[in-house]
């Protein structure tokens, strides 16, 4: 079941409320998409854990309704 | 054979059906010990889809191709010919997507990380860190 960028971009939000986002759609069929997420919520965190934080704002959607993001994250 | 694998079935923290069955039992599942004795036993340990000459997904393709590049020995661990495996290293790195890099027991990243890492430098420092051996 694809998932609707404005969708990713709203669940990824409520758990990093100060972020600057942006969603683009890899292959236009709404499964592969990479995620740009700046936020000061990743200061100081190593890559893997910048990660973590985000499939976790994700909700076990990553991997399931949601195939394939990539991931670009770092502090503003 | 489709560039982008297939969807997964399971989500973040994937556990075997008996273990919701027994909310608070902080028994691991079987499956970590194959993991740890995977992830200690050699040095570079990549789960993924398809083997290293026959990669099964991109991202997949895409770290193998990181790990021949820079000259690193591997042990690939396909995932797909093996469920239990597929769906316990999700739960036991708590990562939600194959593939998984681990080096010296230590899980390294996806293949996101993997490929920037590479293009830094970061990866080769990590594994002179390590004392792995690979290419100048």
């Amino acid at each position: 079941m694809p998932m609707l960028a404005h969708d990713l971009e709203a669940l990824i939000r409520e758990s990093f409320p100060d972020a600057e986002i942006e969603i683009q759609d890899l292959a236009g069929d709404g499964d592969h998409y990479r995620a740009i997420i700046r936020s000061e919520a990743f200061a100081g965190k190593s890559r893997v854990a910048q990660h973590q934080a985000v499939y976790a704002a994700l909700k076990g959607r990553m991997g399931g309704e949601l195939h394939a993001l990539a991931l670009d994250t770092g502090p503003k | 054979m489709k560039p982008w694998g297939s969807p997964e079935q399971a989500g973040v923290g994937a556990l075997p059906p008996n273990f919701s069955e027994r909310p608070g039992d902080m028994t691991e599942p079987p499956v970590f010990d194959r993991i740890r004795t995977l992830v200690s036993g050699h040095d570079v340990v990549l789960f993924m889809k398809g083997d290293r000459h026959m990669p099964r997904c991109g991202f997949s393709n895409t770290v193998v191709q990181v790990l021949d590049v820079t000259g690193v020995d591997f042990v690939d661990v396909d995932v797909l010919a093996d469920d239990e495996i597929r769906e316990g290293i999700k739960a036991f790195t708590d990562w939600p997507t194959i593939p998984q890099l681990y080096v010296k027991g230590e899980f390294v990243g996806g293949c996101d990380i993997v490929r920037e890492m590479y293009q830094t430098g970061e990866l080769r420092d990590l594994l002179a860190q390590k004392g792995v051996p690979h290419a100048a």
